[in-house]
């Protein structure tokens, strides 16, 4: 794992604008920036832009206006290829998961490391020992579709950290598992927060947010950030 | 290339079913088409040495008046049209004492002979290393000089020779095209698989996966498909090159030189899979590096 000194921003926009094809702009002057190491969640109504957000900070899509500084880096002027060892540095739960469905639990979860040229003994030593700590050490074989919601999440998830980001983006990892699971997904991301990594979870859950009130939000509403809320000493 | 790791189902794809065929075809025409040309080029090199070396220019005596003078300028004319010719040494016309003295076993020295309207010879010496295109020297000097002629065996072997040349050219042309077929084939399979598979392919994208790491994926299916065809296409070609060698062996007269496939031919034609499914693995390569650099 990279160690970053805190407070450094690991993320930065400047008057981001974005737009779909030739739509009306989802994201309007978007300016925030997340400190390295830090938690924060992303809220806003649905169909505010947070997934719109976050595709711009997993460089799924490049803004059409403004700036984007993405571990130091302007993404402006960053060369295409250069690109994958900076998507490497970031983990992502999509919000439908996205598994490949003809991939095991295991091949799933070892994408990241493959697409890395890891080697194969790596590989079925670190993927089954992440995948146990998840609960799934009887579910190595077996296909997404013979999943559970919430089994399919936990792959998702370790998915997302088996490549230990230096930025995790989770978009809305906890809609569709019930509240105890989400409980101990929130706990397993504040535990690899305390390991170094920087945490991004979008959700419109208010009680989830009320639950984790100590944690710093980045509100957002018809694409635009109303309010950044900083952490509150002591939570 | 077998047996290493790949993300994408693509061993299920419909979109490729034809490919092993026109692969197949491609190495079979190709494998036709080299043996022809190997077996052509030998038979060429054999004319070649029979045409080159000494030619002979026959001048037919004008009528006339002035017989004996007309018949020295065209003579004299098919001499200068030979010396312009690149590729020839030297040009000697006999004059006619020579020639009536070449004739002498034949005719006898009388007095008779001095009277008759005698064709003059004009002896061509050629550079050996030089392919000279008889067919149309002749043509040429037909042309320009009535009554000339060059030697009638040779210019026919001159345009067999011309027309197999043709025929080499006419089967790299039409592998070419096969080729082009093959490769367009690749690149819509390719696309349809891009699109078909968008999903996982993206899902790659965004977890890191360099262009190539995706590209590689195809490119090895579109190896394996090529392999296979090509070994299916070689399978076809042997036999029919066998039986075409067996009764061509049966006609061979004294006119045909030996009609056998050197071993570089051999070589050749059991490296043509390998051609052609590294022809298909290169563009379904490209393909996918074309489709992708459109991606953030
Ligand atoms: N691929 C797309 N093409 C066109 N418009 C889109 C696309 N994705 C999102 N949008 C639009 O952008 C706006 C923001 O969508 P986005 O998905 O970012 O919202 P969200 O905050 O994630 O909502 P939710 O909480 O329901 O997930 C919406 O108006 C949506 O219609
Ligand atoms: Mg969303």
């Amino acid at each position: 794992m990279r160690h970053r000194p805190r407070g450094e921003n690991i993320i930065r926009f400047d008057s981001v604008g974005l737009r779909y094809g030739l739509g009306p702009e989802v994201l309007q002057d978007v300016t925030f920036a997340l400190p390295s190491g830090s938690f924060h969640f992303l809220t806003g109504p649905s169909g505010a832009g947070k997934s719109s957000l976050l595709r711009l900070m997993y460089l799924g899509l490049r803004p059409t206006r403004g700036r984007v500084v993405l571990f130091d880096r302007d993404i402006a002027t960053t060369k295409r290829y250069e690109l994958p060892a900076l998507r490497r540095r970031i983990g992502v739960v999509f919000q439908d998961f996205r598994l490949l469905d003809h991939l095991t639990a295991l091949d799933n979860v070892a994408l990241p490391l493959r697409v890395r040229g890891v080697r194969e003994s790596e590989i079925q030593k670190h993927v089954p020992e992440l995948l146990a700590w998840v609960g799934l050490a009887d579910h190595l074989g077996a296909k997404p579709s013979t999943l559970s919601g919430g089994q399919k999440q936990r792959v998702a998830i370790a998915r997302a950290v088996i490549g230990r980001p230096d930025l995790l983006l989770a978009d809305e990892p906890t809609g569709n598992v019930d509240d105890h699971i989400a409980m101990r997904l929130m706990y397993l991301f504040e535990e690899l927060n305390k390991l170094g990594t920087t945490i991004v979870v979008a959700t419109h859950n208010e009680l989830l947010v009320q639950r984790f009130i100590h944690l710093p939000r980045v509100h957002i509403e018809h694409g635009m950030v109303t309010k950044v809320r900083e952490a509150m000493e002591g939570g | 290339m077998f047996g290493r790791h790949s993300d994408l189902p693509l061993a299920g794809d419909a979109t490729s079913r034809f490919l092993p065929w026109l692969v197949a075809l491609m190495v079979f025409m190709a494998a036709m088409a080299v043996a022809g040309a190997f077996v052509i080029s030998g038979v060429i090199d054999r004319w070649d040495h029979d045409v080159s070396g000494t030619l002979t220019v026959q001048v037919l005596p004008a009528g006339g008046e002035q017989a004996e003078a007309a018949t020295d300028e065209r003579v004299h004319l098919a001499v200068e049209v030979m010396r312009k010719v690149p590729g020839v040494l030297m040009v000697k016309a006999f004059d006619k004492k020579r020639t009536l003295a070449l004739l002498e076993p034949w005719l006898g020295g009388t007095d008779v002979v001095q009277d008759l309207p005698l064709p003059r010879l004009i002896d061509v010496t050629v550079d050996a290393n030089v392919h000279i295109d008889l067919a149309e020297v002749a043509e040429r000097l037909s042309r320009a000089v009535p009554g000339a002629s060059l030697d009638d065996h040779r210019v026919w072997l001159s345009r067999l020779i011309n027309l197999s040349r043709t025929i080499q050219w006419l089967a790299i042309v039409v592998v070419a095209l096969i080729g082009a077929v093959t490769s367009a084939t690749v690149v819509y399979g390719t696309r349809t698989g891009m699109a078909v598979h968008h999903g996982i392919i993206e899902v790659l994208h965004l977890i890191g996966a360099h262009d190539d790491y995706i590209a590689r994926q195809f490119a090895d299916r579109a190896f394996a498909l090529g392999i296979a065809g090509g070994l299916m296409g070689l399978g076809m070609a042997l036999p029919a090159l066998t039986a075409i060698g067996w009764s061509a062996r049966r006609l061979e007269g004294g006119f045909l030189p030996s009609l056998s496939l050197p071993l570089l031919g051999y070589v050749t034609i059991a490296l043509l899979p390998l051609l052609a499914a590294g022809l298909a693995m290169l563009t379904a390569r490209l393909t996918v590096h074309g489709t992708l650099s459109r991606m953030p």
